[in-house]
């Protein structure tokens, strides 16, 4: 990269416009109003947290500084003036680079192609310089420190090099305002702490950042000054040295919140409800034993990449394992079946809940009673009112928030779609959930509300391996903890041994297993 | 699969004989060595490779310029019409102007080929409408237009200047002309869409439109741009048409739309955009020529050449799939193993 950092960090002079400015922006979508009025000032040299609600407009507020949305009212300047964009491309011009929350990647290309797509390096000749590409793309990686070779297809990427990917797309148009949606929800801690330095590299050679995140921790470590949206207007801003995450939730909420991990006081586990031993596949995970009760959560932590996802797949069935028995309640699971699974009792949440967990274009009511519908059927044709009944009692019981039954699953929050998956399942009475990632992109109230869920259903007896990414999460909310690192079972906690240190440890060392 | 260019260099001969153009190429040499062992005038004797160059040409052209627009995730069904339309304009051109110049007379058909591309253009990328629909639209109406101004009337070898109708049957060291400028035009488009930026942002907008858009990509100008591209190609193509049978009709090129979608998929151009080369579909367009000219050779009766060539169609398809997966299980694999090993290494 060209930009040498400067060995004083950058300070910005006080008669200096702010970088980026917004002044009661307004924006509908139809009778939507996505946001009503919201301000926002980012300085030169300055990282700002930006919070709030899933719903609150977060994303629109991105969009409209990206230049895709075009904003109803309000004013946006960038370096004192005026500025509308109009189109991604004049944004991008004006020195703007975002990173959005979804990967929005050319799978069918090349990765070095996804990062320099329309500014490749050209020869005189205007002939792209695959050559200089390459080298390019490897001098970013070396800065982000990860290894990824710039000629493989993008196809194929996990989410967390997908979003390495996304940023190292931000940081290689060297952008003067950084936006960032949500970029470390994917990502593990060591991945993390990368991010975070070149993001503090970033601010100190001058450059303004936008952080969005969920996580709290995150905010505090990284952000000089933090805004909080709710309902799509402006609550307040205030410097992370001079605030308290309370605080800020009770801010984002609007109300006073109590935990973050409600916990019941519960009878104490009961029988053996699934019981894995020896699980094997070859380059994914060996060796895997994990025995969980009813009426028990119990975490599976790692870094991604750990194979614990794998695992959850393997055991429910949607794939293969070499060696190895998973039962249930006593009688085995056939291996690679997911309906014997299912009727035995287990239920299964997928991490990515978009591509797997949910039918976007289907109505709230018809995924919900998706895995029932043998059930619900007469004569081989679903019974609507049976379906809408079903659904609604579940949609009443988890409290998910939508206009009506009919509208499309894909149309509803973050929050409110992983409650219809959870709710999809639980039509099936399962004995057992395994829930992967049940949080992930979810705003801190629902989140607490997917947790208040969950121990509830614990409590009724239901057993619970929860895979999370997020350890104050696994922590919080389980019985007991088993960590996995590199495919093996590096730990196994019980709720009071299962400190942040210890499961660290384990996640990171597979000697702690031996 | 398409990637293939960027992705290996390590092991290039493993990956060229896994490309799409290799099996393409094979199924071609070996398909005219087949027939011509059955029937030696097939490939050998002047007549004989002349006809093996010259026949596939103008579906070659069509392919080239549908597999431009299927990779923006579109698709042109009007090539025929435009074909049909350019051909009869070129010759009536050469009737009702005497003695106008060669040069400006092929620069005017594919002009109008060019002209009735933008009209396609601006009705996808302005009116939103999916390319399907309009192009199908367009296809009835500039074949409608050909045949309300031809009428019954047709352009005969007599009209022609003999310079003209000598460009259909010329040839050059020994090679016809009309397969050189095939040839160029594979050569061009192929160096555009896999050297240049404005090609490979054909490619990223076929891949993920959406991306595009909030990258920042002109989605809608490239787009247009594929269409203008798709009909000048074709308007080419009908210029060429009108040289090489020098009687054109009113229903000149008809049906070849779809043969030129099939070039193009057989040729390992998906459908679903992002995917597949220019070298592919045309290598796809003279598999599909030669298999309808050696069928017959071969002894296979004329219902039978028609679903042998659906059922190649769906089996390319078919295989295009089963790589796609296979190649997607391999990739994930190979990642997860990357990332172990990108774990033991220490943190800088």
């Amino acid at each position: 990269m060209a930009t040498q950092p400067p060995h004083e960090p950058f300070r910005p002079s006080p008669g200096d416009p702010p970088l980026l400015e917004l002044r009661s922006v307004a924006k509908s979508f139809g009778s939507v109003a996505a946001l009503r009025s919201m301000d926002l000032t980012v300085d030169r040299g300055s990282i700002h947290g930006l919070i709030g609600e899933n719903g609150a407009g977060k994303s629109t507020l991105v969009k409209i500084v990206a230049g895709v949305h075009s904003r109803d009212r309000g004013t946006l300047t960038v370096d004192g003036d005026s500025v509308d964009f109009g189109s991604a491309a004049r944004a991008k011009d004006a020195g703007i680079a975002v990173i959005y929350q979804e990967p929005t990647l050319f799978g069918d290309l090349s990765v070095m192609e996804n990062i320099f797509m329309g500014r490749q390096p050209v020869t005189r000749l205007r002939r792209l310089d695959r050559a200089a590409m390459r080298r390019d793309a490897r001098a970013l990686f070396r800065r982000l420190g990860v290894a990824m070779d710039p000629d493989r297809p993008t196809l194929g990427l996990s989410i967390a090099d997908q979003q390495i990917l996304e940023i190292a797309k931000a940081i290689s148009m060297e952008a003067k305002l950084l936006v960032m949606d949500e970029p470390t929800a994917a990502l593990s801690g060591i991945e993390v702490d990368r991010l975070f330095a070149i993001a503090r590299a970033l601010r100190d050679e001058g450059r303004g950042l936008v952080f969005i995140s969920h996580r709290f921790d995150e905010i505090f470590d990284l952000c000089d000054r933090v805004t909080v949206m709710r309902d799509g207007s402006y609550v307040s801003t205030h410097r992370t040295d001079e605030v308290t995450s309370a605080e800020l939730v009770a801010e984002m909420v609007g109300r006073e919140v109590e935990t973050m991990f409600p916990r019941s006081e519960r009878e104490g586990r009961g029988e053996v409800v699934l019981r894995v031993e020896g699980l094997s596949r070859r380059g994914t995970f060996a060796d895997v034993s994990l025995t969980i009760h009813s009426g028990e959560i119990v975490g599976l932590a790692g870094l991604v990449g750990a194979g614990r996802s794998e695992v959850a797949r393997a055991v429910f069935g949607v794939d293969d394992y070499d060696t190895g028995r998973v039962g249930v309640s006593g009688s085995p699971l056939r291996k690679g079946n997911p309906r014997s699974a299912i009727r035995a009792g287990v239920a299964f949440v997928p991490e990515d809940r978009r591509e797997q967990g949910l039918l976007v274009d289907l109505s709230l009511a018809r995924n919900i009673a998706l895995v029932l519908r043998r059930k619900l059927s007469a004569w081989g044709l679903i019974r609507r009112v049976g379906e809408d009944s079903l659904a609604a009692g579940w949609a009443r019981t988890l409290q998910i928030k939508a206009r009506d039954l009919d509208v499309e699953a894909g149309t509803l929050s973050g929050g409110n779609q992983q409650k219809a998956v959870i709710a999809k399942w639980m039509a099936t009475e399962p004995r057992l959930l395994i829930i992967d990632e049940p949080t992930r992109g979810i705003d801190v109230g629902t989140k607490i509300e997917v947790h208040r869920l969950l121990d509830k259903l614990a409590g009724e007896g239901l057993a619970i391996l929860m895979i999370s990414s997020e350890l104050p999460e696994v922590l919080g909310m389980s019985d007991r903890v088993y960590v996995m690192c590199e495919g093996r079972v590096t730990g196994e906690f019980a709720r009071h041994e299962a400190t942040s240190e210890a499961v660290m440890t384990a996640a990171t060392t597979l000697e702690a297993a031996r | 699969m398409s990637v293939a260019p960027t992705f290996a260099k390590r092991d290039w001969p493993l990956m060229l004989v896994r490309r799409r153009e290799f099996g393409v190429v094979a199924a071609v040499v070996v398909l005219v060595t087949v027939t011509t062992v059955i029937n030696p005038g097939f490939a050998i004797g002047s007549d004989g490779f002349r006809n093996l160059l010259l026949t596939p040409s103008l579906l070659v052209i069509l392919a080239v310029a549908q597999a431009i627009v299927i990779i923006t995730k579109n698709v042109d069904l009007s090539v025929s019409a435009v074909l049909g339309l350019t051909a009869y304009a070129t010759g009536l051109l050469f009737t009702d102007v005497p003695g106008a110049p060669l040069p400006l007379v092929v620069v005017a058909g594919i002009g109008l080929g060019a002209v009735l591309g933008a009209v396609n253009g601006f009705l996808v990328s302005v009116a939103r409408v999916p390319s399907l629909v309009i192009t199908l639209g367009t296809l009835y109406i500039y074949r409608g237009i050909d045949v309300a101004w031809a009428g019954s009337d047709r352009i005969n070898a007599t009209d022609l200047p003999s310079q003209f109708t000598a460009l259909g049957t010329a040839s050059l060291l020994g090679i016809p002309v009309m397969s050189i400028v095939a040839v160029a035009v594979v050569a061009i488009a192929a160096y555009v869409m896999s050297q240049t930026r404005a090609g490979r942002q054909m490619y990223a907008i076929g891949s993920n439109g959406y991306a595009a858009q909030l990258y920042g990509l002109a989605v809608r100008r490239t787009v247009f741009i594929g269409f203008v591209a798709s009909g000048t190609l074709a308007g080419l193509a009908g210029v060429l048409f009108a040289a090489r049978y020098a009687t054109v009709s009113s229903n000149a090129g008809f049906g070849m739309e779809l043969q030129a979608v099939a070039a193009a998929v057989l040729g390992g151009v998906a459908i679903v955009g992002g995917i597949g080369t220019v070298l592919g579909a045309a290598l796809g367009a003279v598999l599909l020529t030669t298999i309808s000219r050696a069928l017959p050779t071969l002894g296979i009766g004329d219902f039978w050449q028609q679903a042998v060539l659906g059922a190649l169609i769906i089996g390319a398809i078919v295989l295009d799939r089963a790589i796609a997966a296979r190649q997607a299980r391999r990739l994930r694999s190979a990642h997860a193993r990357a990332a172990a090993v990108a774990r033991k290494e220490p943190v800088s």
